[in-house]
């Protein structure tokens, strides 16, 4: 499962973030913030229209991302 | 005596300015980094041994791995490589305490520039209430550097930090070996250096996000908020404005009586005086806007906003950090550019900063309305609307469409790269009144010094061109026919001519320059009412409408939509891209729009039958 389809109040592990380009910038960016394999997330809220962006809490950190961004993240089920 | 160049650097909400705020006072100086719109803070202080610090404060950033030219200009000043800037003698690492995780992995990074540094707990106090203990000399011993404790919010918050500076700078501390992970580095050290409470303290953040980010209060909160900023910006700085411009016209006038009838008096009364007063002017506008807009941003609350704002204003290409800027942008586009400064991607800002004069600003009312009142008869629609309000409306629709189609087309100019909205949504925070009063006092002395001396220098240039040559003796009409401006207004004519617009309004239009609705107090020149009179307005409705045709009127609330004639604008423009490019694209670009639609308009309206003479 990718961080895009998880439910709003949902929570899962984060099995690693997957380059959509060669070299891409944001999910450099994304594992520089704290998206790194092992890590619990969990969807805060999400956005008025179309759900979108979405808020995740990770660490002791909220941060807002586009789901087009999230879509980069994969999941493993919360233990 | 020797100077310590020291450098600030942290991820951005680690409190660093509050901290820098609180060690330099109001010792700072505010500027850009050459050739970068980064903003340059620098301050001095001496620590209680006396040693002279010149501490740099710079950008927030993540990762060295830049991304924005904030971090570009941190990574590069971090190894001192950038021109002109020396390398820090030390850095001073700000870490938020209650978020090690995030903050230790950059301190790591930082730690691998091989400098001398030291790491400051910043919020120590907001950590202990929520029960993080931190073993200090652990961490330094873990880390290889000294470890100090600090809270920027309060006074002697950072007396830990000047006794640090005191002593001798560190040696580098090592480095690990490229390429190791900085994130289990950071877990390992937090695991034998912090113990927190299994539950985590988080609780507040969570109730008070479960109301701000609602898709359905959440934008209830916020519209509530935007609609007093509006309020606030729109029309409580009215007044103030109203008593400075009372000001200044009896400042010219007490200077007029003083001074002896010619050149000198006109040109430091109605050049200088005038010119100076249309800058201070903007001030009270400026002030309660960024005092808005501070406070927000302070308080955690701007990149909420930003939050449930990013889907509207991405079918602009956009993202919700635009929306604050755009929306001040309707009382007056220099509030609103001067705010573009929360948008942290360059090309969101550059493009922001491109379309805020499309936002219909509050000067463009009284051509509006003095044009409509003139040539839109009174007329009820569907017993509901009124004609006047409709045709006013309609105006700020097509300044907002065009803002939409302008801003599509420069996103799809670079479609290659994808703009990440990725934004952190730090803690909910008490703004600290210091720190706004910092802020507010930095914006105001960019605003009246950088940006005033433009405007006041082209309002003397202005003034210059309506008033020489002066007209010989015996000459009738008005004084301006007769000057450099009149001449410039007659050869602008067959450019103008084209889309209806007659001589008066060439001329009009050249100390419109100043400020759009001076425009109208222009005309009125032009056709010989009393030039300052508070009713010229009164007056010259009638007048417009015995000479105008009903096609010169709509091209010419057309060419106002656009209205590239602004130069405060382009000169805040000016001042906060650094470049007279930016100036001269946005310039350019207004001038295509205003003449392209106002020429469809005014031939629409030949074909109709609208441009002959009433």
């Amino acid at each position: 499962m990718r961080l895009n389809e998880l439910k709003l109040g949902g929570s899962a592990i984060i099995d690693h973030v997957e380059d959509h380009t060669a070299g891409d910038p944001v999910a450099e960016r994304l594992r520089a913030l704290g998206f790194v394999p092992g890590e619990p997330i969990r969807i805060v809220a999400v956005g008025p229209i179309g759900a979108d962006p979405i808020a995740v809490g990770i660490g002791f950190t909220r941060f807002a991302l586009r789901r087009a961004e999230a879509s980069r993240v994969l999941l493993r089920d919360a233990a | 005596m020797s100077v310590l160049n020291a450098a600030l650097v942290g991820n951005p909400n680690c409190g660093k300015t509050a901290l820098f705020n609180l060690l330099t006072g109001s010792r700072q100086k505010v500027a850009n980094y050459a050739g970068v719109t980064v903003e340059r803070k620098v301050g001095r202080l001496t620590t209680p041994g006396g040693l002279a610090v010149r501490l740099l404060d710079l950008p927030g950033a993540y990762s060295l791995v830049a991304t924005s030219p904030d971090e570009a200009v941190t990574r590069d000043v971090c190894a001192g490589t950038y021109r002109g800037e020396p390398a820090p003698e030390l850095l001073v690492c700000v870490l938020d305490a209650t978020n090690l995780r995030l903050h230790l992995r950059f301190a790591l990074e930082v730690r691998q520039m091989g400098r001398p540094m030291i790491l400051v707990l910043n919020m120590i106090d907001a950590a202990r209430r929520q029960g993080i203990a931190i073993d200090v000399p652990r961490l330094a011993a873990e880390f290889g550097a000294p470890v100090v404790t600090a809270v920027g919010i309060r006074r002697n918050g950072g007396q830990e930090v000047l006794r640090a500076l005191d002593l001798p700078p560190p040696p580098p501390p090592p480095a690990l070996p490229p390429g190791s992970d900085f994130h289990a580095e950071a877990r390992r050290m937090l695991a034998d250096c912090v113990a927190r409470p299994s539950r985590l303290g988080m609780a507040l953040e969570e109730r008070l996000d479960r109301w701000f980010l609602h898709p359905v209060w959440g934008m209830v909160i916020l519209f509530a908020l935007m609609f007093v900023m509006f309020q606030a910006v729109f029309s409580w700085a009215q007044p103030v404005m109203d008593l400075l411009d009372a000001g200044t016209a009896a400042l010219g006038q007490a200077v007029g009586t003083v001074l002896p009838d010619g050149p000198l008096r006109s040109l430091i009364v109605d050049g200088v005086i005038a010119g100076a007063g249309s800058v201070v002017v903007f001030l009270p506008q400026i002030l309660i806007l960024f005092l808005w807009i501070l406070a927000l941003e302070e308080s955690g609350y701007l990149p909420r906003a930003a939050f449930l704002l990013d889907r509207i204003m991405a079918t602009a290409g956009l993202s919700g950090r635009s929306f604050i800027p755009l929306l001040s942008s309707f009382a007056c586009a220099v509030p609103g550019i001067m705010a573009t400064r929360t948008i942290q991607n360059p090309r969101d800002r550059m493009i922001t900063i491109l379309i805020a004069p499309l936002m219909t600003c509050s000067a463009r009312l009284p051509v509006y309305t003095l044009l409509i009142a003139a040539f839109v008869p009174e007329r009820r629609i569907g017993g509901l609307f009124n004609l006047h309000g409709l045709v006013l409306f309609a105006l700020y629709l097509a300044g907002i469409l065009s803002a939409l189609v302008v801003a599509r087309v420069l996103k799809n100019r670079d479609r290659q790269e994808e703009h990440p909205l990725l934004l952190e949504l730090p803690a909910y925070r008490l703004p600290n009144p210091r720190d706004l009063a910092l802020g507010l006092k930095q914006r105001a002395v960019i605003f009246l010094s950088r940006v005033g001396s433009i405007i006041v220098t082209v309002s003397v240039l202005l003034w210059a061109l309506a008033s020489f040559p002066a007209p010989p003796a015996g000459a009738v009409g008005p004084a301006i026919e007769w000057s450099l401006a009149g001449r410039i207004g007659h050869w602008m004519l067959h450019v103008m001519a084209p889309i209806g617009f007659n001589w008066q309004i060439c001329v009009s239009l050249i100390p419109g320059l100043a400020a759009r609705e001076v425009a109208v107090s222009a005309l009125a020149t032009v056709y010989s009412l009393g030039a300052t009179d508070g009713d010229a307005a009164r007056q010259l409705q009638p007048l417009l409408s015995a000479h105008w045709s009903l096609g010169t009127a709509l091209s010419l609330l057309t060419w106002y939509i656009f209205a590239p004639q602004c130069f405060s604008t382009l000169a805040v423009i000016r001042r906060e891209t650094g470049s007279w490019r930016m100036v001269g694209i946005t310039a350019g670009y207004l001038f295509a729009m205003a003449y392209g639609a106002a020429f469809i308009v005014w031939h629409a309206s030949l074909l109709l039958g609208w441009g002959g003479s009433p």
